[in-house]
């Protein structure tokens, strides 16, 4: 087990992603599916984009004030070349497009409204996920 | 005006908690994938904490009319599972386990201007524009040009 395991600090922030999603659902029954939402930017819409914009300023205000506050929140500190960065990015932003959903999409919003599709997403990128950080890091090991 | 407001709310308490829970440290992430590794399940306790509020705003959603805001309700249709969602699963698992940001998190961290985030950040944005003009030039070439220009 990780030092590192904060489990009352995730789950008060994981509480605040919720209660972000349930604002954007209850007042204006959209979903808070970040892959979505930039997906959204490039094939807009009349009245579609303002909103997805001033949502994804707010994700950056909230960076900002983290990197200002607590340089410690946005740190890197796992190796990784850039290749294996511009690979893992662009899968990603395709994979994510492709199966209509990330971890707030899918993850946050798909199982909370009990979606079969969302868990199906869901049980798929944590497995391949897994298997790849676990080979990745038996890999870095075995070099060290 | 307040619309655009809430969403940027939102954005803010989102990407706030984003920072609070760890998930803007691509190590966290790793290690709760890497479960051979040092082992750290706070992930888990982010989704547990997220889905815990969240469903509970699901339950409100038939027993209102239509949203505070907007005109109705208008979610996604709930669908089966295909093969685009599996495959786009596969990839995006195999990107999250490699570069150990997803979406969010990368968004949300990369105005620190840490280099290795920039890169996957603009990578997946590549990857996001990339689908698109793939979508809207081969995929539905049916509907010649219309894929969301003249609405």
């Amino acid at each position: 087990m990780s030092p590192e395991f904060t489990p009352v600090l995730s789950t008060v922030g994981g509480a605040l992603i919720g209660l972000s999603a349930s604002a954007l659902l209850l007042f204006e029954s959209r979903i808070a599916g970040i892959s979505g939402i930039v997906g959204g930017l490039f094939t807009p819409l009349k009245g579609d984009t303002a909103w997805r914009v001033a949502f994804l300023a707010g994700l950056a205000l909230a960076g900002l004030g983290g990197w200002w506050f607590a340089p410690q929140t946005v740190a890197v500190t796992i190796d990784r070349s850039p290749w294996m960065l511009i690979a893992g990015g662009l899968m990603v932003g395709v994979g994510t497009r492709l199966g209509s959903g990330c971890t707030s999409g899918h993850g946050v919003c798909g199982l909370s409204r009990r979606s079969t599709r969302s868990l199906a997403s869901v049980i798929t990128f944590m497995a391949v996920g897994a298997i790849v950080a676990v080979t990745v890091g038996q890999l870095y090991r075995g070099a060290r | 005006m307040k619309r655009l407001l809430l969403s940027l709310g939102a954005g803010f308490v989102f990407g706030v908690g984003l920072l609070i829970s760890g998930m803007t440290q691509p190590a966290k992430v790793v290690n709760f994938l890497d479960v051979l590794g040092a082992w750290d399940p706070s992930l888990g306790f982010v989704m547990v904490g997220a889905i815990g509020v969240h469903f509970l705003a699901y339950l409100l959603v038939p027993r209102l009319a239509k949203p505070f805001w907007a005109k109705s309700w208008d979610l996604p249709p709930k669908k089966g599972i295909d093969a685009p969602l599996i495959l786009g699963a596969v990839l995006f698992g195999a990107g999250w386990g490699l570069g150990g940001y997803c979406p969010g998190p990368a968004l949300t961290s990369v105005v620190a201007g840490a280099p290795p985030t920039v890169l996957f950040t603009a990578s997946m944005l590549a990857g996001i524009g990339g689908y698109a003009l793939w979508e809207r030039f081969w995929a539905n070439r049916e509907v010649p040009g219309m894929a969301g220009g003249a609405l």
